[in-house]
């Protein structure tokens, strides 16, 4: 398992070592585990790096779960460029490593809802089966793109292998690292004017769910092919902002990316110029292929995800029942005068 | 009646701050809506005001559902029944006939004509089958990516259910058994000379038959007369357009020398026709695929709906009344 630094793939591994089937699990990342692998064993190794297929195939392994496909840099300091590369380089070193072990049956790979691009002559529910197309404007969403390319290109030379890949939306929770949790614990949320965009979130506990099921064979697992993971339900950033309880600040959409760079120096990384950009349109997929596989829908809605994560990081400086209580209180006021 | 009609005022103004996401209304100025139904009766006041606040609070909190499209039922009720129903009623004075064309339940595609410079008969039509019909159903149209692009008008857009004009969109919502609208003229319609009134211009590559029949549902043919003199447009800027990225740009007698005042719609009579739907369930799915089925359907539609407007102009007295 790659990207196992990181606090979702830490989850994960814990997570997957409860299953009886489950030999053995390695995690594999540049930096050492922040969080607690559970019993796992941890390879320091480079996936950019050729040396790759050296610990695959010492460890015979037989699926490879690949988690390391970030928005965001992995420390505080890493750029946009340095994300970019560890995303497409990494995915591809790995993929071409992935070719030359013999034994291997699966590869699981991150991807992300984000890949249908946030174009405004795209229909409004995005399905597995619509076309690639190269989303304009780059940023992650280039990246996601370019990575499902090259696993198209691993499935053409590797039949053999089974490649799930798993199209995540917007993963929130109480501890999700997600780019768009760091957006919604700003104190007051930039919106573009004039925009209010659909979003869908996947709840890290569905997540988990999810790939345990992907790396499993048989009847069990969710076989090969694209799967769009996403809660059920659909927020507007408004209702969801107001529902969190924090203020928004609408800008004319010329200036959101000022705005994002600006905030970026400040050191506030949740509203990024792109994350901005992501957030004029939306985008909602459709998930029907996933219900099938997985025999029901995921345990969290979109709704009950976001009351999830609102519970731990909200409410901000407007909180739902004291907006409610001040309306009660002109309506009192009302009355009487 | 009277009364109930005037809270909404308020709220409506109310409600675009809050979407906006600005934060709540300070009590001070709550007390406009206060004056403004201060002429009603003391009972329809306070049940007024209660069911203003009561939107409002919700409105606030964030306790409303919208669907995959954006739809914003709680929203979209709330200004059709304090905006868009007085301009239905009072001013453009719309008389519907034939809504039993329109079936209670299932998906069903109309199609209409399109006309009036600016879409007023695209929201006229909602209005009148989320008020007319006896079923409770709302219309989900298809627009032009055009409406999507503009900031509010693509949030009004989808909080009112509407989405793109993709073959995509149109098959998800008449699969999920929605009343989809569809005006095939497209800007051609909407933006044609004064002098072209009435004259239905090309109806597309009939791609409206096309999903209809891939989906089984029936095609309701629908024409409404009194929306091609709400802006009389007598000339087009096409340089102004073309730099500001529109289909057209309208010169009609108030517009642009009125400025914004140029962009209120004369007070015309309206008629909205529903036709006899056009079944299309006993096809093959494989029809789709016959062009010329589809253009011989497509042309039937037209037809249709082009006859029924001269009808409905023969019989009317005049464009006002």
């Amino acid at each position: 398992m790659t990207g196992a630094a990181r606090q979702l793939s830490g989850r994960f591994v814990r997570h997957i070592r409860r299953d009886p089937d489950v030999v053995r699990v390695i995690g594999v990342d540049t930096r050492s585990p922040a969080y607690p692998l559970g019993g796992a064993e941890f390879v320091r190794a480079d996936i950019r790096q050729p040396s790759i297929v050296a610990v695959l195939a010492e460890y015979a392994v037989d699926t490879v779960v690949h988690l390391d496909v970030h928005g965001t840099p992995a420390t505080a300091g890493g750029g946009r460029a340095a994300v970019k590369e560890l995303n497409v380089l990494g995915t591809l070193q790995l993929l071409g490593a992935c070719q030359k072990v013999p034994g291997l049956r699966s590869v699981v790979v991150k991807s992300s809802t984000q890949i249908y691009g946030t174009a405004v002559r795209e229909p409004a529910v995005a399905d597995e089966a619509a076309p690639p197309k190269a989303p304009a404007g780059g940023g992650f969403a280039q990246d996601v793109a370019e990575i499902e390319g090259y696993l198209r290109g691993f499935a053409r030379r590797c039949p053999d292998v089974r490649v799930t890949v798993l199209r995540f939306a917007h993963v929130l929770g109480p501890a999700a690292d997600s780019r768009l949790a760091a957006y919604f614990k700003l104190p007051v949320l930039p919106t573009v004017l004039g925009y209010d965009p659909r979003l869908q979130f996947v709840h890290e506990d569905d997540v988990l769910d999810v790939l345990s099921r992907a790396v499993r064979d048989g009847r069990a697992g969710l076989g090969a092919g694209t799967f769009n993971v996403a809660g059920e339900g659909v927020l507007m950033l408004s209702q969801a902002a107001r529902r969190i309880g924090r203020p928004t600040l609408p800008v004319v959409k010329a200036l959101a990316p000022v705005l994002g760079s600006a905030l970026g120096a400040l050191g506030l990384g949740g509203a990024s110029a792109e994350q901005i950009r992501s957030l004029v349109h939306g985008r909602v997929v459709r998930t029907e292929r996933l219900r099938e596989a997985m025999g029901g829908p995921l345990r969290y809605t979109t709704p009950e995800t976001f009351a999830d994560f609102a519970a731990v990081h909200g409410p901000g400086l407007l909180p739902p029942d004291v907006v409610t209580r001040a309306v009660d209180r002109i309506e009192e006021v009302l009355r009487r005068g | 009646m009277a009364d109930a009609k005037v809270i909404p005022f308020g709220e409506s103004g109310r409600r675009g701050r809050a979407a906006a996401g600005a934060p709540p209304v300070p009590p001070g100025a709550a007390g406009s809506e206060d004056r403004r139904s201060a002429g009603s009766g003391a009972a329809g006041l306070d049940e007024a005001l209660a069911r203003g606040l009561a939107f409002v609070r919700r409105r606030l909190s964030g306790d409303y559902e919208v669907d995959d499209f954006g739809y914003d039922e709680h929203l979209a009720d709330a200004v059709l029944g304090t905006v868009l129903r007085p301009l239905f009623e009072k001013y453009f004075r719309v008389e519907v006939r034939g809504m039993e064309n329109v079936p209670d339940t299932g998906g069903a595609l109309i199609v209409s004509n399109h006309s009036g410079t600016l879409p007023w008969d695209g929201v006229m039509l909602q209005v009148a089958i989320r008020d007319q019909h006896p079923a409770d159903r709302n219309l989900r149209l298809l627009a032009a990516d055009l409406v999507f692009q503009l900031p509010f008008f693509n949030w009004l857009a989808r909080k009112g259910g509407h989405t793109l004009a993709c073959v995509e969109d149109a098959e998800e919502l008449l699969g999920r058994g929605e009343l989809v609208g569809v005006m095939p003229e497209g800007f051609k319609g909407l933006g044609k000379p004064f002098a072209e009134r009435y004259k239905l211009q090309r109806f597309g590559r009939g791609g409206f038959v096309a999903t209809a029949l891939r989906t089984g549902v029936p095609i309701v043919p629908c024409s409404i007369v009194g929306a091609e003199e709400i802006h009389p447009m007598i000339g087009n800027a096409r340089v102004l357009a073309r730099v500001l990225g529109l289909p057209y740009f309208p010169v009609t007698p108030t517009f642009p020398w009125l400025g914004p005042l140029g962009t209120i719609p004369l007070p015309t009579k309206w008629t909205i026709q529903f036709g006899e739907p056009i079944e299309t369930a006993d096809q093959p799915p494989e029809a789709a695929e016959d062009p010329m089925l589809v253009f011989q359907l497509t042309d039937q539609v037209r037809e249709t709906i082009q006859h029924t407007l001269y009808k409905l102009l023969m019989a009317r007295r005049s464009v006002f009344f």
